[in-house]
């Protein structure tokens, strides 16, 4: 072409190593994903076995499992998902439904949003400050009081989120056949709305189900079964941390096989979650 | 109304009772019901104060007995009981710093790839594994770069830094020291690949809103891709893409476990990035169970309202930078 110049194929050369840069950048990302995965399947899968599931964390050398901490996990997972997703809900329906752009609602949102990526540790100290310390001992109920902290902002945004995609002639037609508001709200927004928040609440299940350091000092941790949330209860990202910095080969064998079921956990969580969201995105 | 045509009239008066009643329930489950979701949002404001609220208190002892000087003391020996926070607060800000040094520059590119170069039908995949990368939990990286990550940069990448920089001055002291794998340096590193997704995610969102319009009438000018992404795209989202990049940066100076693992937790401040050292939320994970006394819990309070006010500055100008683009744009 005659238009080939110097300067212009200078442009072009510039932009094209700029695009290889690009494409460079985005295989350096996807490597790291690719390689944690590898080494953790590796690790982690060698270490797996019907014992991980049946037996409790064993003292340094003898066999054992994991049974205590999953246990652990799911109780205090449960438990902070349900203190927590109702009142995330109850805010996010406030912030989406009646305080639409009122001040209160503007505040909370940004308040909100801090609160989504504060440090999680910072939420452990708290929580320790108001219950394991007047209550004298670490318990499980301070774990998954912690851990409802951190469930509420996700929960609070997603519903936010999902109700303002509600179509306002939703709304409109409610009340036009006299449908009082809080029952326009739980009957026919909610119902809209209800795969986004249950996919809102499947990401914060995600989400604390790997989180470790607001446990460190609110459930701690217990090297044996325990039914009693009103004392230390073990937890698998917490049984992760000590075992991976200890000494002893078979309790670091058995932290990345507790790495290996949190992270599949996790994915699976993230990919239903997604899974759930996606025909409402396309329509 | 159709039935007060048709009825009698005393029945009419029963059924207007009845339905009264009614309606005076639903105004009361109406009223209640707006007071709870308003109670719910207040909450949230009241965990940001209680948090703020506690850990001043918490943190008093701390404060009262070492004073401001607290924040640029550097012993910290629990044996004497004098605590001083500049170590872990140095070593926040290095690893910190180090990350953004590598995430961001890569983060905008894998942003620039997905919104420009991508083919249609492969955006959403990377799309997808980038933020997978951001849900894996952070206790994964740790352990993966205890065993996995440190051991390498110890046997390779290591000593050759120290080898490539022995004799340039200032380099020198900045990669000097035995290579002992975890330190500074690794937990900076993890962290790069922590908040990379995060920064990604964001400008990738923030890079998509620029108007069609604005990029085509660029490249009908004749500019090539690169001068579209320089010229037009990053100055129009310069805002978004500072408020992505500083919700990266709180993510990293508060992230605990994965560094808690590389760090070394060593309270001293060393001029290369290469020995070990420790953050403020690493000395928190570490030592706050086995803290004996009031004024060592004390302490490790006041480190962790000192990381809260960072970070809330910090997320609270990410915030409201986001928020003006999304002004602009909405």
């Amino acid at each position: 072409m005659a238009t080939a110049t110097p300067l212009y194929r200078a442009r072009r050369r510039r932009s094209g190593i700029a695009m290889g840069l690009s494409l460079a950048a985005t295989l350096f990302g996807l490597g790291w994903l690719v390689l944690i995965l590898s080494v953790l399947l590796y690790e982690g899968f060698s270490g797996l076995s019907l014992k991980v599931f049946s037996e409790m964390t064993p003292p340094p050398g003898a066999d054992g499992g994991l049974l205590n901490p999953i246990m652990g996990s799911l109780a205090l997972t449960a438990l902070a998902v349900l203190i927590g997703t109702p009142i995330g809900i109850l805010a996010g329906t406030y912030l989406a439904e009646y305080g639409r752009h009122d001040k209160l609602s503007s505040v909370v949102r940004f308040i909100n949003d801090i609160l989504l990526s504060a440090p999680s540790i910072v939420i452990g100290l708290f929580v320790y400050e108001i219950m394991v310390a007047p209550m004298g001992h670490f318990s499980g109920w301070a774990g998954a009081v912690a851990l409802a902290v951190i469930v509420i902002p996700v929960v609070l945004r997603t519903t936010e989120d999902m109700l303002t995609l509600v179509p306002d002639t939703l709304r409109e037609a409610a009340a036009s056949i006299g449908l009082p508001r809080s029952l326009m709200i739980i009957r026919i927004a909610y119902r809209a709305a209800s795969a986004g928040m249950l996919t809102g609440v499947l990401l914060a299940v995600a989400r604390i189900s790997g989180e470790t350091a607001p446990l460190l000092f609110t459930a701690l941790n217990n090297q044996f079964w325990s039914s009693n949330l009103n004392a230390p209860v073990a937890s698998l990202p917490v049984v992760i941390f000590q075992f991976a910095l200890s000494p002893y080969a078979d309790w670091q064998k058995l932290a990345w096989t507790g790495a290996l079921i949190i992270t599949m956990t996790v994915l699976a969580l993230s990919i239903i979650a997604r899974i759930i969201a996606a025909p409402r995105k396309t329509s | 109304m159709v039935d007060l045509a048709l009825h009698g009239q005393s029945v009419v008066t029963g059924e207007i009772r009845s339905r009264a009643k009614i309606l005076d329930r639903l105004r009361i489950g109406d009223a209640v019901f707006r007071q709870l979701t308003r109670a719910a949002a207040v909450m949230v404001l009241v965990i940001l104060g209680g948090v703020m609220i506690s850990l001043v208190i918490g943190a008093s002892p701390a404060l009262r007995e070492f004073g401001l000087g607290f924040l640029v003391e550097e012993t910290w020996n629990p044996v004497t009981e004098r605590f001083g926070a500049i170590a872990p607060i140095y070593g926040t800000i290095v690893t910190s710093f180090i990350a953004m040094l590598i995430a961001v520059p890569v983060g905008l590119m894998i942003a620039v790839f997905l919104t420009e170069l991508c083919p249609m039908w492969l955006r959403r995949p990377i799309g997808i594994a980038i933020e997978l990368l951001a849900g894996i939990p952070s206790i994964i990286y740790g352990i993966w770069g205890l065993f996995v990550f440190a051991p390498f940069l110890q046997q390779y990448v290591q000593p050759a830094l120290i080898g490539l920089f022995g004799n340039v001055p200032i380099l020198s002291t900045l990669f000097a020291g035995p290579p002992y794998g975890i330190g500074v340096l690794t937990a900076g590193l993890i962290l790069a690949i922590m908040v990379l997704p995060f920064i990604t995610s964001i400008s990738r969102d923030v890079f998509d809103a620029v108007p069609p319009m604005l990029k085509e009438s660029a490249y009908g000018l004749g500019c090539t891709t690169w001068e579209v992404v320089r010229y037009v795209v990053l100055p129009y989202t310069r805002v978004g893409v500072i408020g992505g990049v500083m919700l990266g940066l709180g993510r990293a100076l508060g992230e605990t476990m994965a560094v808690t693992f590389v760090i070394g937790n060593a309270h001293r401040i060393s001029a290369s990035i290469l020995a070990p050292g420790t953050t403020i939320s690493a000395t928190i994970a570490n030592e706050f169970t086995e803290a004996v006394g009031d004024l060592y819990t004390s302490s490790l309070i006041a480190l962790g309202l000192i990381l809260f006010v960072i970070t809330f500055i910090v997320l609270a100008c990410a915030r409201y930078m986001l928020m003006r683009l999304e002004r602009r744009i909405g």
